[in-house]
């Protein structure tokens, strides 16, 4: 049959056919996704041509090394990683249901929608804690001449170079009580933060030892503006997928698509899941890898 | 067999849009199963290389004397490997593989500008980095990372190869 096919040229240009072979809505959905590739791409671009403008650039492996329930542990690339997995899984279970939509297998379909939808909760879960965890997280940082406790926001940076011991020095004599208390407590605890905060500027000051603190100095500020953006407007495309997928989800249950006789409508839902999932291989690659 | 193909003989008396003929995917299951189970394998594996190698590069930074080159290399293997990545997952996932070749065309030809986008825009934020290093020492001197500092102040290693 395919030879058949070969030995006849379908003239798909002369009427009665689709010359693209395919439903208006899902090649439709095709250059929504290739006009949302450049919207994705122009902002990937422009990071890139701001770092690539900049003599610095935080390391990735310094500024992302949390990890749920971790502590302090130094864990680059880990919480990352198993966000990425999330998002490859609930790519895998878009796939099967859309196969299954092709059977018209309700029941698998409502199987693999909801592990889907599930897994796109995760994801955005695990974002909703990453950004928490960067803007709260506050780093000792030096300042204009001075150690500041900071998170990271898109006003401040503190991925900075590692500072010099002589300037933590220096900063350490115009730093606020208040930072002194909280330098000196995260190091040591065997005094309690009432009589720290009994303590004079100076004695708090020879409590604290610059070399061992690694403070740095506060880095490129384009780059909170940059990740919060575009892992944000991608952390938005992956909610409305979701939100996509539970419409689908309902749409399923009330039996709409098995009166309808098909389930292409799945199958444009699972065009637009596989996007985000898409768009988020970049962002991997251009904010944690290199 | 009738001598004239006609493209529209398969079509099932459900389908929606008579003009739309075949269907791409009515493969038989366990061909299918095995082909999302191997892009899978095949995406996680990449995936696990790409962390691999963005560990090494945390290791080679945090060593003594960073190895710019080999840390440019790997970061071009990982944007490698993120392309792969990007086309089994448009071709296998999306199923753009399956369809017609003008439709492909259609999305990966627009797609094309990429190649210029990047290009053109990488290196102006370059070149624009390049004149104020020449022409604002304050920027220079207040964004230059400290091992330029101090390979400039001590007099004895002054081989150049510190990061860029």
């Amino acid at each position: 049959m395919a030879t058949t096919a070969n030995v006849h040229q379908t003239k798909w240009w002369s009427g009665g056919k689709s010359p693209f072979n395919m439903e208006y809505g899902k090649l439709m959905m095709w250059y929504f996704l290739m006009s949302d590739a450049f919207t994705f791409g122009a902002f990937l671009i422009s990071y890139g041509s701001i770092r690539f403008s900049q003599n610095f650039w935080p390391d990735p492996n310094v500024v992302f090394n949390a990890f749920p329930g971790a502590g302090h542990a130094n864990l680059p690339l880990a919480f990352v990683s198993v966000m990425t997995f999330i998002l490859i899984i609930s790519s895998v279970t878009m796939v099967l249901a859309v196969h299954a939509g092709h059977k018209g297998d309700k029941q698998a379909v409502v199987k693999w929608l909801a592990w889907t939808i599930v897994g796109g909760l995760a994801f955005l879960s695990c974002q909703a804690w990453e950004w928490h965890h960067l803007i709260t997280g506050e780093h000792a940082t030096l300042i204009d001449g001075q150690i500041k406790m900071v998170g990271q926001t898109t006003t401040v940076n503190p991925w900075g170079d590692l500072a010099s011991a002589s300037a933590v020095a220096d900063a350490l004599k115009n730093t606020s009580h208040e930072t002194l208390v909280q330098l000196v407590s995260s190091h040591d605890h065997s005094v309690s933060h009432e009589q720290l905060a009994g303590m004079s500027q100076e004695k708090l000051i020879s409590m604290v030892n610059a070399a061992d603190l690694h403070i740095r100095e506060n880095g490129p500020v384009a780059f909170g503006g940059y990740f919060y953006g575009i892992t944000g407007f991608h952390g938005f495309h992956v909610f409305s997928g979701v939100v996509i997928n539970i419409i689908m989800l309902i749409m399923t249950q009330k039996d709409v698509f098995q009166k309808r006789g098909h389930y292409l409508m799945i199958e444009k839902a699972g065009l637009y899941w596989h996007f985000v999932d898409l768009v988020w291989v970049f962002v991997f690659l251009c904010f944690y890898l290199i | 067999m009738s001598t004239h193909f006609d493209p529209t003989k398969h079509i099932s008396s459900s389908a929606a849009y008579p003009e739309v003929s075949f269907h791409h995917h009515d493969t038989d299951d366990a061909a299918f199963k095995k082909k999302v189970r191997k892009t899978t394998i095949l995406l996680s594996v990449i995936t696990i290389i790409e962390l691999a190698i963005g560990l090494a590069i945390y290791t080679i930074h945090k060593g003594e004397n960073p190895n710019a080159l080999l840390v440019l290399m790997f970061k071009g293997a990982v944007c490698i490997l993120t392309l792969a990545k990007a086309y089994y997952i448009v071709s296998v996932f999306m199923h753009l593989g399956d369809e017609i070749r003008n439709m492909i065309m259609t999305i990966v030809v627009p797609l094309m500008l990429f190649i210029w986008f990047i290009i053109a825009f990488v290196a102006d934020g370059n070149s624009y980095k390049n004149l104020r290093n020449k022409y604002d020492k304050h920027f220079q001197e207040s964004t230059m990372p400290a091992d330029h500092h101090k390979k400039a102040e001590e007099p004895k290693p002054a081989d150049a190869g510190g990061k860029q």
